[in-house]
Parts: structure tokens; sequence; C-alpha cells
């Protein structure tokens, strides 16, 4: 099995989950109500431990330590797509963000359940609930607020505008798209990006939200390979600076 | 500026003074009375409230308050308004005078037959 580009999907997968779980925590304690700032905080945690999770099969591949690896890189060695790092902005835009992402991660999951990479189906099997939970509470709130009043409506409208061309980065192509496919390991981006699409249209019509027209469409590539938003850095350093002061700390 | 600890909030950039309002009470959501199950065909308990708009959002909730940290099977929301309940005022309706009994588990005295019985056929 070629490792190389194991190693390449799951770094891009667990840097994802890492960074967006990192923002979605930066709601914790300002969150719109009680109930709503403990679900998502809760969420966030599920997705640190999912990214944990992917570390570790990294680490079995002969990668350092899962918190050597999140912790002490720099902003260039982060394979997350640029979506998942832009600020959060209001909370139309997380929940956005929230929405586009986690379908895209249910369904990649979804496709690694039958992975020939046994380690990564187990953990796609393993998480399956969890995912469908936050994309439960996704649409929920996507529907709740696309058809709730006129303000909410436009709120969420700009906000999937903002976010459109980011989400279609989720699915840039790495180097190692046919070796993947070969050997079983994952069907790749270009599969994923037509299933997530037709996945989100029946939600996006239900909350009467409209997806960019077509020939707007220009894909923010780019982070799979390194290249980042000025977000990234302030980020990642806010994100280490606890472990960096005791790297050597017993948790 | 305001300066916080936290420096989520400080990096918003807010003025001391600012605009920013307070939640008048209409602006929280209706409560919803949540029943948990750890496992089916056991009871549904009552558990606690959320605030929730609708009842899926209740659902999510009930779910991240009262089902994260134990067994569920299910939950229940029930919107509080369609609760029907009995007034404490009325609290004397569930008194009974203490003559009768026989209509309760303990006035039967059967532990002494039972031992008999048991001491009877183990012989």
């Amino acid at each position: 099995m070629n490792t190389t580009a194991i190693k390449d999907l799951l770094y891009k997968m667990a840097d994802d989950l890492l960074i967006i779980g990192h923002r979605n925590s930066e709601w914790t304690g300002l969150g719109p109500i009680l109930e709503e700032d403990i679900a998502f905080s809760s969420m966030a945690q599920d997705k640190i431990g999912q990214s944990q999770a992917l570390f570790q099969l990294l680490h079995e591949l002969g990668e350092q330590e899962p918190d050597t690896v999140a912790f002490t890189r720099n902003a260039k060695q982060f394979h997350n797509a640029q979506f998942v790092e832009l600020p959060n902005g209001d909370y139309d835009f997380s929940l956005m963000r929230h929405f586009l992402y986690d379908v895209a991660d249910q369904l990649r999951f979804e496709m690694l359940a039958s992975s020939s990479y046994e380690p990564l189906a187990k953990v796609a099997r393993k998480i399956k609930g969890e995912l469908k939970y936050h994309v439960f509470h996704a649409n929920t709130w996507i529907v709740k607020l696309g058809s709730a009043n006129e303000e909410s409506k436009a709120r969420m409208q700009t906000a999937l505008n903002d976010a459109w061309n980011y989400s279609l980065g989720l699915f840039e192509e790495g180097d190692f798209e046919n070796d993947l496919k070969n050997e079983g390991v994952f069907a790749g981006e270009v599969a994923l990006k037509q299933l997530w699409l037709e996945t989100i249209k029946p939600t996006l019509t239900k909350a009467t939200l409209t997806i960019p027209h077509e020939n707007t469409w220009e894909p923010e590539l780019g982070g799979r390979k390194g290249i980042h938003t000025e977000h990234l850095e302030p980020l990642v350093e806010e994100m280490s600076e606890v472990f960096r002061v005791d790297p050597s700390a017993e948790w | 500026m305001i300066k916080s600890l936290d420096p989520r909030v400080t990096r918003e950039n807010i003025e001391e003074n600012n605009l920013i309002a307070p939640l008048t009470p209409m602006d929280n959501w209706e409560t919803y009375e949540v029943f948990h199950q750890k496992k089916r065909g056991d009871q549904h308990m009552h558990v606690g409230i959320v605030h929730a708009p609708n009842p899926e959002m209740a659902l999510l909730f009930g779910k991240e308050q009262y089902g994260r940290r134990s067994i569920t099977a299910n939950i229940w929301v029930v919107k509080t308004a369609n609760v029907f309940a009995s007034e404490y005022d009325d609290a004397d309706m569930f008194e009974t005078t203490p003559e009768k009994q026989y209509r309760e588990a303990g006035g039967y005295k059967v532990m002494d037959k039972i031992n008999k019985y048991k001491k009877a056929n183990k012989a």
C-alpha cells in the first residue's frame, strides 16, 4: 500500500478537523444562548477528538506523537483547506461553515468506512454517530434560520455566498488521487464533491437558500499544499500557546 | 476598548460604551421539558428543561444537556406550555388518613408466612 498517499490523505483530514475544532471552540462562552453554546462547544471537542484519532493513525505510520504534530508545526506545514481557518465571523457564517463542512466530512467518512486501509475504515465506523449528530444539528439550524424571517434569511444567504468558494476548496485534489482510487483507499475528491453537492442541495432548498450561480464558482485552493490565508498563523500561535510553555508536561 | 482576560473578547475591539443591548425577557425562547430513557423498554424519566424555538432544536439541546454524559436510548421533549399540572394549593388532595393501612403494601404482614413457607419447603 502507498503509505505516502495515505499519509497525505490523513494529514489533510486531521488538519481540517483540528483547525475547525479550534475555531468552533472559540464560541465557547460566547454562543447565542446557553444550550447552543454547550452544543457547539461539545461538537468542537468531538472534532478535536476525531483529529486525534487520525493523528494517531499517522503516528502508527511513523509520524511523530499526536500532540507534537498538532502543536509544534508552523502554519505552512498545515494541510487544512483555507475554509476552516477563516475567522468565525458572526454566528451566521459559523453555522453555514458548520453545515457545508460537516456534510462533506460525514460523506467523506461514509466513503472511507469501506476503505481498503482498515485502520481508517475502523475510525470511520467508530465516529459515525457523532457525525450524524453534527449534521442533524447543522441541518436543523440552516432550515430554521433560512426560513425564519427576512433578516435571518438574508444573513444566511450572505453567509452562503461568502463561504461558497472557500467550501469548494475542501475538494482540492492531491497528488495521489489515482493511487488512493486504484488501491481502494478513497474514491477521490471529485466523487466526494459530486456527492456533497447532491446532499446539500435539498437542505438548502428547504431552507429557501440559493447556491451561487455556477459560472461564479472559483474554488479557493492551496490549503492542501500549505498555502494559507493570514488567519491561520495567529490561530496556530494561540492554539499551541499552552503546549509551548512546557512541551514535556504530562497531561 | 474593552480589555478582557479572554483574548476572543479583546480582539473584537468593543468600545467601553457600546450599543450592544442586553437581552430583554421576550428575546428568550420558550421551554421544553426533557424526558430521558436509558434503554429501550425503560420508562422515560423527567430530567430537566431546555430553551428552544421548536421541537427539533429542543431535541438537539436535550441530547446535548442530558444525553451527553450517560447512556441514552431515547429522548422525549414536550413543550412546557403543554403540560397540565395540579395546583400546589390543592396538595391536600394527596393526603390520606392514617387508618387506611390496608391500602398500603406495608399494611400486610406477610413476611412471617413467607419465612415459614420457605422453612417448611427447605426441610
